[in-house]
């Protein structure tokens, strides 16, 4: 009882120490707040900036980057979605100026398969490896009897 | 028995492929500018823009009045510490007057930029400005400074992100430059 109540303290202020930063962090350099009509506009916004790479601060999305160029992003993208572009549009806008570096999710083309099934080709030459290793160990029948004398584990 | 004696090696070669990857890892990182994103838009026609221009109130300046003949386009601040740096090298590819060299004065403020330019010296033929950045997302400027070299078709046939150096001079943009005068001179 008393270990399942710590337990559950420590997962709490272990989550609230990985929480994203408070937002008032971003507002004092963000000198005109981006303005959504509705919420169902701006859960896509999110959804959008969220897979797509700052390209200045490279380790960071677009929606995380607190850089001027995010910013200036952030709003052409708003921009864009109340012009009606779909978000393949968007995304499509951006790789043509900034390259496919500023998507999360490179699409699968011919120069991206060994990223997209790289992974899956270890694993079968990963599986196979294991394979050959089992058959191997298979094909030596049962280990050798054990001398009758009784000394085993000696050897080691 | 030739097999498990094969099988001996097998850790080897393991981690012989490993070191020759992280080797490759070593070796692809030595480009200290590494971070720099290449461009799309290399060898695709220059964004239009209508943006006005520094020293002239009133004007604005186009892309179509600007073909003709091969420019260099260098993306500046008068807050942006790295154009300071890139500043004397700049001028003096700037003042050997082969190429025009034209200044995209991004997201700053009008006294701030004219000071800067008072101070350290124009080496422009012509400041651009953007203060709210709209052109440049179009361009793919995402900090300052970069260059571009746009040849005389309006063909965008280099970019360099981060400051100029006499080396990325000399090995990039004179040889790039080149090839662009030499291109026009075939079409003559």
């Amino acid at each position: 009882m008393n270990a399942t109540v710590s337990r559950v303290l420590f997962a709490l202020v272990l989550g609230l120490s990985f929480a994203p930063a408070p937002s008032h962090a971003q507002a004092g350099s963000d000198p005109a707040p981006l303005v959504f009509g509705d919420r169902a506009e701006e859960r896509r916004f999110q959804a959008l900036v969220s897979e797509l790479r700052c390209v200045m601060c490279q380790n960071q999305s677009l929606a995380d980057s607190d850089a001027q160029i995010a910013h200036d992003l952030r709003r052409e993208i708003l921009d864009l979605m109340h012009e009606g572009r779909s978000d393949t549009e968007i995304q499509q806008f951006l790789v043509a100026r900034y390259g496919e570096f500023v998507l999360y999710r490179p699409r699968v083309e011919s120069k991206t398969w060994l990223l997209w099934f790289g992974p899956l080709l270890l694993l079968l030459v990963g599986g196979y490896v294991v394979l050959r290793v089992v058959r191997l160990h298979a094909g030596r029948g049962p280990l050798p009897k054990l001398p009758p004398d009784g000394d085993d584990g000696q050897e080691w | 028995m030739a097999a498990s004696k094969l099988g001996r090696w097998v850790p080897l070669l393991v981690f012989a492929g490993l070191a020759v990857l992280l080797a490759a890892g070593v070796w692809l990182s030595r480009n200290p500018n590494r971070e720099a994103l290449p461009s799309p838009l290399i060898g695709k026609p220059a964004p239009a823009f209508e943006l006005p221009v520094l020293h002239e109130p009133g004007r604005l300046a186009t892309l179509e009045e600007l073909k003709g003949a091969p420019f260099v386009l260098n993306v500046w601040g008068s807050w942006c510490v790295s154009c300071r740096a890139e500043h004397p090298v700049l001028t003096k590819f700037a003042e050997s007057k082969r190429v025009r060299v034209i200044g995209y004065n991004w997201k700053d403020e009008h006294a701030d930029a004219v000071r800067w330019l008072e101070e350290f010296g124009n080496p422009f033929w012509m400041v651009l400005v953007d203060y709210e950045g709209r052109y440049a997302i179009d361009w793919g400027i995402y900090g300052a400074p970069e260059t571009y070299l746009v040849d005389a078709g309006g063909i965008i046939r280099w970019k360099h992100v981060g400051p100029l150096t006499d080396a990325v001079v000399a090995g990039e943009l004179l040889p790039a430059l080149a090839k662009v005068e030499a291109a026009a001179e075939a079409q003559r």
